[in-house]
C-alpha cells in the first residue's frame, strides 16, 4: 500500500518545550486518520510540520534519532518542496477568507495562487463548491456567510488544486451539530471516492489527517493517534482501541446523577467516573467489573436514587481517551 | 469559598432573565425573531442551535451590549436598555474567544478586570485564582498556557466581581474531553454558591447537563424545557442505531467510513427514515412510531448492504437538535 504521507523523526522544539518529540506517522491512500490528544499535544505543531509552514529541527547528537524527513505522495518536502506542496490541501484552524470578495472571487484567489491556468479556474472553482454545497452562494461576500459556510468556502480552498493529501486541524471545532455532519460527509467523499478528477484516467484516492477535539469524530476514522506532550503515544483502529477497556466500563443512569456519582466515587474496585451527558460511565479495575455490577445493583437501592439502570457497555473512545490522558499526567 | 454573598432568599420571585418579544434586526436580516423566555435563580439553562442562529446576538443584548429592534427583557431585575450599566455589574460574561492579553500574566490578567469593576481586593483575586486551579501561576504569562488553562482563566474573570448571573458563549470550544467535564464541575461549584448560569455550546452531552435546553433556529426559539422532556416530545418517532459491517463490537472487521456513507445515502433516500446521520462509527435513524427493524434491514440489503443491524435506542439530545435545527 501506498503511503501519501510518510513523516519520519520529527522533532520540533521551542526554547525548553518539547512540541513534538521523535514523530513517526504513515498514512495511506484512502484513509481519513484522526489526531486526538489534550491541548497543547503538539497536533497543531505536527500539522503545521506536514505542510511545510514550519522546518522540523535538525537532529541532535544522543537526543534525537535520525533526520527528518516528510514524503508527501512521493515527493520529500525537503528537497522537492513545490511537487510535494502541490499535492497537499492544508486547513488551519483559524484561516483567513477575504471577508469583501464573494465566494466565488474566494475561491479563485486561492486557484491563482496555486498556479491553476485561467481557463481552468472557473469549471474548477464551480465543481468544488458544488461538491461543498456552496454553489448557489457564489456570489454572496465571505463576510455575510455563517460560521458553517465559512468553514465549507475554507475547506474549498483548499482542495482547489486537487491534492492528495489533506490536512485538516480541527475544522469542526465551534461548528453546529447540523454543519458537523455535513463537513464530514465531504471528508469521507473524499477519502473514499477517487478524486473528481473526471476526465483523468488515474483514480486516485486522498489521504486525510484531521484532528479533532470531538471523540465521536475520532471512532469514524479509519485510525487513530493519541498525542500527549509531543509524542505519538498510541495508534490503531478505533475498535483496537475501544477493546484496551472491554470489560471495565459500566453505565449507570439514575436520578439525582450527583448523588450516584458520589455513591460510584466511593465504590471499590472503581477507578474513575465520568459524566456522558446524562449517564455516568465507571471505569472498574480489570476484572472486577462483574463484583461491582453485583454490588452496585445489590446496594444502590435504598441509598435515595431513583429509577437506576446498571450495565456493562462496550468502551468509547472518549472512555479510552481519558483513562490514557490520566496515565499520563 | 465563604467570600461568596450569601445568595438572595430561596424562594426568590423575581425571574434572573425575563426576555420577551425579543427581536434584532441587522438591515434586512432579522438575526434574533420574537424570542421570550424566563430563567429562576439557581438554573443551568443550555442554548442551543447552529451557528448563525442568533445565540450570541441575544446574549448581547441580554447584557445591555446591543439594543433590541423590538421586545423587552429584565435581566437581575434591571431593564437591558435604561440600565444595562446596572445589568453589567451583576452579571458575568465569558464569550467565544476568551478576551484575554496573551503578553500579560495569568495574575495580570486578573487585576486588569477585577480593576475594570472597581475590585481592588487582593484577597478576592487569590480566592478565584484558588477556585479555578491557579494558585501558584499567577506569574504565568497567558501565552504559555494551554487552551483548558486560558478557559479557567477567563472563567475566573467573568466571576471576579461575583456575579449572580453567567453567561457563557461557548465556553468549552476547543477544549479536550477531560478539561471539559473539568470545567462544568466549575460551573455546578458556582451554581451551589447561588449562580445562574445561561450557557451556548455545540456540545449536545453538555447540554445534557443542563436543567433546561433551548433551542434556537433562524432567530427564533423553538423550544425550551428540560433535556428528557425535549427527548419526549419533541422528537416525531423512533431512534435506531444502524451498524453497518462489523456490528457494535467493531474492531475485526471495521466499517470502512465509505460503507457506512453508502448506507447513510440509502437511509436517507428511504420513505421510512425522517432523518439519518452519523454518529460516531455508526449511523443513526429516525423513524415514524410504525417503523420496524428489519424493514429498514431491508432497505439496506436491497442496496447490497447486508449484515447490517438496528437497534432501537433511547433518543439523544442530538437527535433533537438535528430533528428541530435543520429544515427539510
Amino acid at each position: 500500500m501506498q503511503y501519501l504521507i510518510a513523516a519520519q523523526n520529527l522533532n520540533k522544539t521551542y526554547g525548553s518545550l518539547n512540541a513534538v518529540k521523535d514523530l513517526n506517522l504513515q498514512v495511506s491512500s484512502g484513509e481519513i486518520y484522526g489526531l486526538i490528544g489534550p491541548d497543547g499535544a503538539g497536533k497543531t505543531t505536527t500539522m503545521r510540520l506536514l505542510c511545510g509552514g514550519l522546518r522540523p529541527d535538525p537532529p541532535r547528537k544522543g537526543v534525537h534519532a535520525g533526520n527528518a524527513n516528510i514524503i508527501i505522495a512521493g515527493y520529500d518536502l525537503h528537497s522537492q518542496p513545490e511537487k510535494a506542496r502541490a499535492q497537499i490541501g492544508y486547513l488551519a484552524q483559524r484561516f483567513a477568507l477575504y471577508e469583501d470578495l464573494t465566494v466565488l472571487e474566494n475561491i479563485r484567489f486561492f486557484a491563482e495562487q496555486r498556479g491553476l491556468p485561467a481557463a481552468e479556474w472557473r469549471p474548477r472553482c464551480m465543481e468544488i463548491l458544488e461538491f461543498v454545497g456552496l454553489a448557489q452562494f457564489k456570489a454572496r461576500r465571505a463576510g455575510q456567510l455563517s460560521g458553517g459556510m465559512k468553514q465549507k468556502l475554507g475547506l474549498a480552498t483548499a482542495l482547489v488544486h486537487r491534492p492528495q493529501v489533506l490536512l485538516l486541524d480541527e475544522p469542526t471545532t465551534g461548528v453546529d451539530p447540523v454543519t458537523r455532519q455535513d463537513f464530514w460527509r465531504l471528508i469521507i467523499r473524499l477519502a473514499g471516492e477517487s478524486q473528481m478528477s473526471g476526465q483523468s484516467q488515474d483514480v486516485r484516492q486522498t489521504a486525510v489527517l484531521v484532528s479533532t477535539p470531538y471523540m465521536d469524530e475520532a471512532a469514524r476514522c479509519t485510525r487513530v493517534g493519541f498525542m500527549a506532550q509531543g509524542q505519538l503515544i498510541l495508534e490503531g483502529a478505533p475498535g483496537e482501541l475501544r477493546k484496551r477497556l472491554q470489560g471495565r466500563i459500566l453505565e449507570l443512569a439514575g436520578q439525582p446523577l450527583m448523588a450516584l456519582r458520589k455513591i460510584a466515587h466511593a465504590e471499590p474496585g472503581v477507578q474513575d467516573v465520568q459524566m456522558f451527558g446524562d449517564r455516568l460511565h465507571l471505569r472498574v479495575k480489570d476484572g472486577q467489573a462483574e463484583q461491582v455490577l453485583a454490588h452496585l445493583q445489590e446496594s444502590l437501592p435504598g441509598r435515595g436514587v431513583q429509577g437506576f439502570r446498571l450495565r456493562l457497555i462496550q468502551p468509547q473512545l472518549e472512555d479510552v481517551f481519558m483513562d490514557l490522558l490520566e496515565t499520563q499526567r | 469559598m465563604n467570600g461568596w454573598p450569601i445568595p438572595g432568599a430561596p424562594a426568590e420571585p423575581e425571574a434572573v432573565i425575563h426576555a420577551e418579544g425579543l427581536s434584532r434586526r441587522f438591515g434586512d436580516f432579522l438575526a434574533v425573531d420574537q424570542v421570550s423566555f424566563q430563567v429562576q435563580p439557581g438554573e443551568v439553562v443550555g442554548y442551543l442551535g447552529p451557528n448563525g442562529s442568533g445565540k450570541t446576538t441575544t446574549i448581547r443584548m441580554l447584557l445591555g451590549l446591543l439594543r433590541p429592534s423590538a421586545g423587552t427583557a429584565q435581566v437581575l431585575g434591571y431593564d437591558v436598555t435604561r440600565q444595562s450599566e446596572q445589568v453589567r455589574a451583576r452579571a458575568g460574561y465569558m464569550s467565544q474567544k476568551f478576551a484575554l492579553y496573551y503578553d500579560l500574566t495569568v495574575g495580570e490578567n486578573l487585576a486588569f478586570y477585577a480593576g475594570v469593576y472597581g475590585i481592588r481586593d487582593r484577597a478576592r483575586r487569590d480566592e478565584v485564582l484558588a477556585m479555578m486551579g491557579l494558585t501558584g501561576q499567577a506569574r504565568t504569562r497567558v501565552s504559555d498556557l494551554s487552551t483548558g488553562w486560558r478557559q479557567r482563566l477567563a472563567l475566573g474573570i467573568a466571576i471576579v466581581h461575583r456575579p449572580k448571573l453567567l453567561f457563557l458563549d461557548e465556553p468549552t470550544s476547543g477544549v479536550d474531553p477531560l478539561a471539559r467535564r473539568a470545567f462544568w464541575d466549575l460551573i455546578y461549584d458556582l451554581v451551589e454558591q447561588g449562580v445562574t448560569a445561561l450557557v451556548t455550546t455545540h456540545y449536545m452531552d453538555e447540554a445534557e447537563y443542563c436543567g433546561r435546553v433551548g433551542i434556537m433556529r433562524d432567530g427564533k426559539l423553538l423550544a425550551m424545557d428540560s433535556p428528557s422532556a425535549l427527548k419526549g416530545h419533541a422528537l416525531p418517532g423512533l431512534a435506531w442505531d444502524v451498524f453497518v459491517g462489523g456490528g457494535e463490537i467493531a474492531g475485526e472487521q471495521a466499517v470502512t467510513s465509505a460503507e457506512l456513507l453508502k448506507a447513510l445515502n440509502v437511509l436517507e433516500a428511504c420513505p421510512c427514515v425522517i432523518r439519518a446521520g452519523l454518529v460516531s462509527d455508526h449511523l443513526r435513524a429516525i423513524t415514524p412510531p410504525e417503523v420496524n427493524a428489519q424493514e429498514l434491514l431491508e432497505r439496506l440489503a436491497e442496496a447490497g448492504i447486508l449484515g447490517a443491524q438496528a437497534v432501537e435506542v433511547e433518543p439523544t439530545l442530538e437527535d433533537v437538535f438535528l430533528a428541530l435545527a435543520v429544515t427539510r
